[in-house]
């Protein structure tokens, strides 16, 4: 993939910048099928197999793709499917119907949706259904009428699989297992799942109709192969780095979009510096950029509450016990501070509520003092020092404070 | 030298796009080298964090605005429930596509939601660009059905159309993430504002009869008191316009010129001190400080909000709550030494000298039943206590007044418990 950016953006040329960009960008941004697969050519032979099978011999099937997130499971399909309809004998034979668990959140706009996919509005417009039971029967009255011979293939595509397990008595489930178990039109349902334990959530009739049949996409490749791209040294760090966070391939589509994204007239070519400054961009620790931009009196209570949670072991606290270890505080050392008055100290303590920096345990009601509900910060110690260290113009006794907390006691 | 480039957009616009937004221009650089071009594929979804006020729905409005990208802009507050939501977003797209009469969309699912949003993409203006959802305050979002964030994160996939959501909000993504993953967006930090920035951007539009300097110098001292406190740049600059007023007197009385910074100083910093305790907290209104400040009087001489809480109670009221707060923070088994007249022998043992040391009012206030309530309010009264109905319609019309609370709802008559919620202050104002 690199190769060929680098060789077409040799050509100092906008025109070209500009079409290499809109061509990576579809790639990375848009999971446009880009023809090369990756480590599941076994995965993609099975499936296909599959589909072939129900299309060409009218077998009725059910299979579960199951792998991490981002782990090509859509790819996969669209692969096969696209595959698929290349063939001869394929091509206008076969009825898709795409589900999504979030979309679809229950069977009724599920239905909704599966006869529209299926274009019988037209024949379910006309007749008026009192129930969601009635439509269903028709639907699958549709689907009876035909035989394995000569009626048209269907193929059902249940993305995120786990959600429609949720739904009542998962109606919509055990219908579809129930259609292509029985000798009916042939149906192929495929559920997409990141869930490991998918079928323990199934009811046991829904279970015993569905064909064990699982496909796993395990990112099971090691580091070679996951950079074959570069022979930079600090490149490979950085990969590296990332290969350790995770194997999965879209925060590497992500970290090369941001390089990507960098390109321009001026900048022609991908450098290790864009990979790195990328990297740094995916690697910040997020609280510690928000304790960053706290004020010195919220940092005070944030030791405040670190040195309660160090001293009770981690029991939860409220406002008083948080107020009066930074009255302590003021008053044996803190040269620098003048005495905050308590309401102010207050406002500062919600604001902290309000970033969620800090919890409260059980949900604040009406009647209950705010000073007295008992919270729990969200930060561990680690944390708090390291975001210390990189605090803007810190007072020092502010910041020999956190370091000692017993020996305030 | 301008900071910001850009092949597709004109260099004018991104001049003034520039003077826009202060302090903000590597962000918006970014955003701009990832928005790319009009056509060209962005990311599915942007999740931007930062503090309170650091610029974060201001950039985004003006970076869309300027350059005419076709957006809907959505505060989730305001449009918080899902159905509500989604048929804004669908209004706010009609409306940018094509400048006939936008008409209501009825739409409560989200299968809906992509059927209708693919049909109004459709028109030849929104066809071939990027169109972007901003949704501000997303963390509302979480409060809504399970599927909305998720598939807000995947629309691009869903829809299969160019669109990116865009979330603002000020907690982080972790806080965020459903507990079977999700679509990862690209995470964005907008940093918080340095001293330095604060005073750049407070001290930018000054106002014209008086020097640039002056004003600066003024911005100066107020962040020298208030950045301890506070970095919220709306409320500095509600402050510096409510106190400037007051700054410029002596300028005006012809005490001082322009030049004296120590004695503007020392004319400023005892009243913006005062504006922390009454005009930050919101205890005086910024209309009520105004008017003082216009008369001359002395700040700090008006009641604030928190100083009218006194309540007028009748005599037995006011004896329930005393007892009240007594059996709540005390512990009952020191009810003995302090109430009754011949109480056995003290006897000081170790634990409990240092159960009554946590006890006290770090905690907060304990329940206690009904009973001793009663029998506190006998010791304290001097004279003869008749139970009558008018005792017991005190204390039941003290828990509406939410001086009082009643803790675990189990019975209303067999043996109820109360928790007494008012402070040390009240209490010490009612004994008086």
């Amino acid at each position: 993939m690199s190769k060929r950016r680098s060789k077409e953006t040799t050509v100092e040329n906008a025109e070209c910048i500009s079409q290499v960009q809109k061509i990576l960008r579809e790639r990375f941004c848009h999971h446009y099928p880009s023809g090369k697969l990756f480590g599941i050519e076994y995965q993609s032979r099975h499936l296909l197999e599959l589909l072939k099978r129900t299309i060409i011999h009218g077998e009725s099937n059910s299979a579960l793709l199951i792998g991490p997130r981002g782990s090509g499971k859509t790819v996969l399909l669209n692969h096969a499917l696209n595959e698929l309809r290349g063939m001869k004998q394929v091509r206008g034979n076969l009825l898709e119907v795409h589900l999504n668990g979030l979309l679809q959140t229950n069977d009724k706009v599920a239905l909704k949706e599966i006869t529209r996919q299926l274009q019988l509005e037209n024949v379910v417009g006309d007749k008026v259904f009192g129930s969601f039971a009635e439509n269903l029967a028709f639907l699958l009255e549709a689907l009876k009428k035909g035989d394995r011979t000569s009626s048209c293939p269907v193929l059902f595509v249940l993305d995120e699989f786990d959600l429609f397990v949720h739904h009542k008595n998962q109606t919509l489930l055990y219908n579809l297992f129930d259609v292509s178990q029985s000798a009916q039109t042939p149906v192929t349902v495929i559920g997409l799942t990141c869930r490991h334990d998918t079928l323990e959530l199934l009811e046991k009739r829904v279970k015993s109709r569905f064909s064990h049949r699982q496909i796993y996409l395990m990112n099971s490749f090691d580091f070679k192969q996951y950079i074959h791209l570069s022979e930079d040294k600090t490149v490979q760090d950085v990969l590296q780095d990332l290969f350790h966070y995770t194997k999965d391939l879209r925060l590497l589509q992500l970290l090369l979009m941001f390089a990507v994204s960098n390109v321009t007239v001026r900048h022609p070519l991908v450098t290790a510096s864009d990979i790195q400054e990328a990297s740094k961009q995916y690697r910040m620790d997020s609280k510690a950029n928000i304790v960053h931009g706290l004020s010195v009196l919220e940092i005070c209570l944030i030791i405040a509450m670190k040195h309660l949670n160090e001293v009770y072991e981690g029991e939860p606290f409220n406002f008083q016990m948080v107020y009066n270890e930074f009255q302590k505080f003021i008053q044996r050392k803190a040269h620098c501070m003048y005495n905050f008055e308590k309401p102010v100290v207050m406002k500062a303590f919600e604001h902290l509520i309000q970033l969620e920096l800090v919890k409260p345990i059980e949900r604040p009601s009406v009647r209950a003092q705010k000073e007295y509900l008992l919270m729990k910060l969200l930060l561990n110690s680690n944390q708090i020092m390291d975001a210390l260290q990189l605090y803007p113009n810190c007072p020092t006794d502010v910041k020999q404070w956190a370091e000692s907390s017993l020996s305030w006691l | 030298m301008p900071n910001l480039e850009h092949p597709a957009y004109p260099a004018a616009t991104l001049l003034q796009l520039e003077s826009l937004v202060p302090c903000r221009e590597s962000q918006v650089s970014m955003l701009l080298s990832i928005f790319g071009e009009r056509q060209q594929f962005s990311f599915p979804s942007i999740f931007i964090y930062g503090h309170t006020s650091s610029g974060k729905t201001y950039v985004m409005k003006t970076l869309l605005n300027t350059l005419k990208l076709p957006h809907v802009f959505v505060n989730c507050v305001e449009y918080f429930t899902s159905r509500l939501l989604l048929e804004e977003i669908l209004m706010q797209l009609q409306s940018c596509s094509e400048t006939q009469q936008t008409s209501h969309v009825p739409c409560d699912n989200f299968s809906d939601f992509v059927r209708l949003f693919k049909q109004a993409v459709a028109s030849r203006e929104l066809q071939d660009q990027t169109v972007y959802i901003v949704l501000d305050r997303a963390e509302q979002l979480r409060e809504m059905e399970a599927n909305i964030l998720p598939a807000f994160l995947r629309l691009q996939e869903l829809t299969d159309r160019n669109v990116t959501v865009i979330l603002l909000t000020e907690i982080v993504w972790e806080l965020f993430r459903p507990i079977t993953g999700c679509f990862e967006p690209l995470t964005l930090y907008f940093p918080d504002y340095s001293i330095a920035h604060l005073q750049k951007i407070l001290s930018q539009n000054h106002p014209p009869e008086y020097s640039a300097d002056f004003y600066a110098a003024y911005i100066n001292i107020l962040l020298g008191v208030f950045y301890m406190v506070c970095r919220d740049l709306k409320e500095l600059q509600h402050l510096a316009v409510l106190n400037f007023s007051k700054y410029c007197e002596p300028v005006v009385r012809g005490e001082a010129n322009e030049r004296d910074t120590h004695k503007l100083w020392k004319n400023i910093e005892p009243h913006l001190k005062k504006a922390m305790q009454t005009v930050y907290l919101r205890e005086i209104s910024s209309s009520q400080w105004e008017r003082l400040q216009h008369d001359n009087g002395e700040p700090g001489q008006l009641k604030g909000i928190s100083a009218h809480t006194h309540v007028e109670l009748p005599y037995y009221s006011k004896f329930l709550l005393i007892a009240a707060y007594l059996a709540s923070y005390n512990p009952a088994r020191t009810d003995k030494r302090f109430f009754l007249k011949h109480h056995g022998k003290i006897r000081k043992t170790n634990s409990m000298k240092k159960h009554e040391k946590t006890s006290s009012h770090l905690i907060g206030p304990k329940p206690f039943p009904l009973d001793r309530l009663l029998a506190i309010l006998y010791s304290i009264v001097d004279n003869r206590v008749a139970p009558t109905a008018n005792i017991f319609s005190q204390i039941t019309s003290l828990v509406t007044l939410q001086l009082l609370s009643m803790v675990g709802h189990n019975d209303q008559l067999d043996g109820p418990r109360y928790k007494c919620t008012v402070s040390l202050d009240f209490i010490r104002a009612v004994a008086r």
